[in-house]
């Protein structure tokens, strides 16, 4: 794979209700900031890639809405219906295959719609649907297979959204910042056994962008250029049943393609910052166990034995996490964007010292159908 | 560097209105089969998909996660990309890209849509902004309409001129035996259809049909082996030039973003003469007044010259430059599939395996795409390795 980096980025804050903005608002403000950290203008953004989702915005064509705001009037554009990292993947593929620039920009405002029937659409119509199945439900009924086969407690993942949600206290643009004890967790309000409010994330609204560039322009950029070393994703099965739901075979098959990519053999060694999708609490560790950091059903001891902390040897979610923010589609790029912070030092009070190699993780589907992996590094 | 891509294999489906037959992910599995069957390849071949339809015809959320039973997605990379009625060639140009960034040799591209499971209109029509442009002027025929009024006002272009349009299409559809519409028709049955909006008859527009298709796309060394005429990729533009209906009303500037993507795809593929050197065209041309003002921006002839083009035979089979062979929108129409359509149409051309459809000594091919907000995609397809 040719050199390329990533050398603008953009977050909004995210919160529950952006009142003030309209989503095309969020779109140009994002571009914008993206090309300004970049020191890039439009004259330099050879193509745009947007993402967006036409049943959070209740609209069909939904990328209609965000092509001027994303600057891309006279330029060349595609649309990705799906996690930030997916709109990144292919923002990055288009460089690779030719073009100098992309911009890729994301946006999604939660506060708009009813997200429990923009998630019920996810399901079969026919035999599905109209169980009232969706997000929350469905994630339920894996965090329960997860702890039903590996003898795992409550509490397990309740130190895991304590740890994301004191994370996100170093971060000013989390949504959920809260100081809270696994007391607190386990007692908050149950929404689908096992998960109660504290398990799950917020929903948020927000925007964001990034810029990959090829080497020439990277290395033109304002910012320290941050290197994709490796990028891959999959899909399991499409019903629940069909998946082994505590054991993701297509996160195994992502991470191992991109870590082979990245030429790691050890990730445990190589990697010094993880900021996974963690749109429940359960998730974290069950990811954890994907990407190979820990056997299956061992996850929970990552945080126990204080290696996944901001103190420990590879902290995961030092930004808060999805369960700090979930601007859906946008919460797989901000995964990117802060691990390029923490990979530029510019991460502020959540930075992890020293970090080298980070590794940014976007899911798409229900319970985690489709994984999507990057590796990034500040060094070519 | 990239890699270069051709085309090596296409599947369509037999086009109705409605498939009752068979579900949305039997559909697509359909149009993937023959896709694989037509370069000798199984689904282990293919490293990538890319998929892409239209959410709101069907209401399901997430079809790259729920097709994967239809697309052969399970344990594979798959992305969706969806533009509107340029879906097809947004989902052809991505398949191109993954190929091209060299990450994938042998990428499947699906394009579909079950509007016999939709409210099209009432679908389409949410396009448009909610508080601005919902009310006034949203859905596909209004703006159209608009549009051709503009070019009769502005040419003294005539009902009969458009008519003649779908005499072409409508006709070169009984060549193609995957074609939705496969009745002939004569320049007094679009006349006599019932008027929907002025100028725009029942005749002059695309139906809504069930249909899926599917194109496998692979890298330069793969390609050769895979069959004995690629269709290489020699270029590919977009232009989604607008936002809002209201900006793309400046008729006399014709359809701008159609000139520009077409400008930067015959620069890439080194066309100065497009009507001399293109040997075949299948455009995205949902009404008939498309097919004569459309081949002004692509420069086939000059302004308000494309009812006489048209008119002289240009455009027919045995013409200057065939437009449509297939049949094109006006006779099948499964909106996130048609723009694919007109690439695998096209790629079917360069291959030779057209049949009785076939343009003869077809060296380079040109597809189009339309949708959105009066966007354009553009795809050239040649023989000859770039």
């Amino acid at each position: 794979m040719d050199d390329i980096a990533i050398v603008g980025i953009a977050q909004t804050k995210y919160e529950r209700k952006k009142k003030d903005k309209t989503y095309f608002d969020l779109v140009y403000e994002m571009a914008t900031a993206a090309m300004e950290d970049a020191g890039m203008t439009l004259a330099d953004i050879d193509n745009v890639v947007t993402v967006s989702n036409d049943f959070l915005d209740g609209r069909t064509i939904s990328s209609m809405a965000v092509g001027d705001a994303a600057g891309a009037h006279d330029k060349n554009i595609s649309t990705v219906e799906g996690d930030g990292t997916f709109g990144a993947f292919y923002g990055a593929m288009r460089v690779l295959g030719g073009f100098g620039s992309t911009l890729v920009v994301v946006h999604s405002k939660g506060s708009e719609g009813d997200v429990r029937y923009v998630t019920n659409g996810m399901f079969d119509p026919v035999y599905q649907r109209f169980l009232g199945i969706e997000a929350v439900s469905a994630s339920a009924l894996q965090a329960n297979r997860y702890m039903h086969r590996y003898g795992l407690k409550e509490e397990d993942f309740a130190e895991v959204a304590v740890k994301n949600y004191g994370n996100a206290k170093n971060n000013p643009h989390a949504h959920r910042q809260l100081d809270v004890t696994v007391d607190d967790v386990m007692n908050s309000e149950k929404l689908a056994d096992p998960i109660k409010l504290l398990d799950c994330s917020p929903l948020s609204d927000g925007a964001a962008a990034i810029i990959i560039a090829d080497e020439a322009r990277s290395r033109k950029a304002k910012t320290r250029p941050i290197w994709i070393k490796g990028m891959a994703h999959c899909s399991d099965a499409y019903f629940l049943g069909d998946r082994d739901l505590a054991n993701s075979e297509a996160l195994k098959s992502a991470a191992q393609k991109a870590y082979a990519m990245a030429e790691i053999s050890d990730p445990a060694a190589a990697i010094d910052v993880v900021e996974l999708y963690d749109a429940f609490s359960y998730m974290e560790p069950l990811w954890l166990e994907g990407l190979g950091f820990s056997k299956p059903g061992k996850g929970v001891e990552l945080l126990k034995q204080g290696v996944t902390p901001m103190s420990g040897a590879m902290p995961v979610n030092p930004s808060g996490g999805v369960l700090s923010a979930h601007a859906i589609l946008v919460a797989g790029l901000a995964r990117i964007i802060e691990s390029v912070l923490q990979l530029r030092g510019d991460a502020g009070q959540r930075q992890v010292e020293a970090a080298k190699t980070a590794l940014a993780h976007g899911i798409n589907g229900p319970c985690g159908q489709a994984h999507c992996v990057w590796i990034l590094s500040n060094e070519n | 560097m990239a890699q270069r891509v051709a085309i090596v294999g296409t599947g369509q489906t037999d086009h109705k209105s409605h498939r009752a037959d068979v579900s949305g992910r039997e559909m697509i599995q359909e149009a993937v089969q023959r896709a694989l069957d037509d370069c000798e390849l199984s689904i282990k071949d293919i490293d990538a998909i890319v998929i892409g339809n239209m959410d709101h015809f069907e209401s399901i959320n997430y079809v790259d996660c729920w097709s994967v039973e239809g697309s052969g997605g399970v344990m594979k990379p798959i992305m969706k990309v969806t533009t509107g009625g340029t879906t097809g060639t947004s989902v052809a140009i991505a398949a191109y890209y993954h190929v091209a960034s060299g990450l994938f040799d042998r990428v499947l591209a699906i394009g579909w849509e079950k509007n016999s499971e939709s409210d099209t209109t009432a679908a389409i029509i949410t396009c448009s902004d909610p508080i601005w442009d919902r009310f006034s002027y949203s859905g596909a025929i209004p703006s159209l309409a608009t549009e051709a009024s503009a070019y009769m006002k502005q040419y003294g272009a005539t009902q009969e001129d458009a008519a003649r349009i779908a005499v072409r299409d409508r006709n070169n559809a009984m060549n193609n035996p995957h074609a939705h519409l496969r009745r002939p028709i004569t320049l007094e049955d679009v006349m006599a259809s019932p008027m929907l909006a002025y100028p725009i008859k029942l005749l002059d527009v695309c139906p809504r049909t069930d249909g899926a298709c599917a194109v496998v796309f692979a890298a330069d060394g793969k390609a050769q082996k895979l069959t004995q005429r690629p269709a290489w990729v020699r270029a590919t533009s977009v232009r989604h030039t607008y936002t809002w209906f209201g900006d793309s009303t400046d008729y006399d500037a014709g359809l701008v973003s159609l000139q520009r993507a077409s400008r930067e795809a015959y620069l890439k593929a080194g066309i100065k003469n497009p009507a001399e050197e293109l040997d075949v065209a299948e455009l995205y041309l949902p009404y008939t007044y498309a097919g004569l003002k459309w081949i002004e921006d692509l420069g086939f002839c000059g302004p308000g010259q494309g009812p006489r083009f048209v008119g002289d035979g240009n455009t027919d089979m045995g013409g200057k430059i065939p437009v449509n062979p297939s049949g094109g929108v006006i006779s099948t129409n499964c909106i996130g599939a048609t723009a694919l359509l007109r690439v695998a149409e096209a790629a079917i051309q360069v291959m030779g395996k057209g049949d009785a459809r076939q343009v003869p000594d077809v060296d380079l091919a040109l597809a189009t795409g339309f949708g959105g907000c009066f966007w354009s995609d553009v795809m050239i397809l040649g023989a000859g390795r770039p």
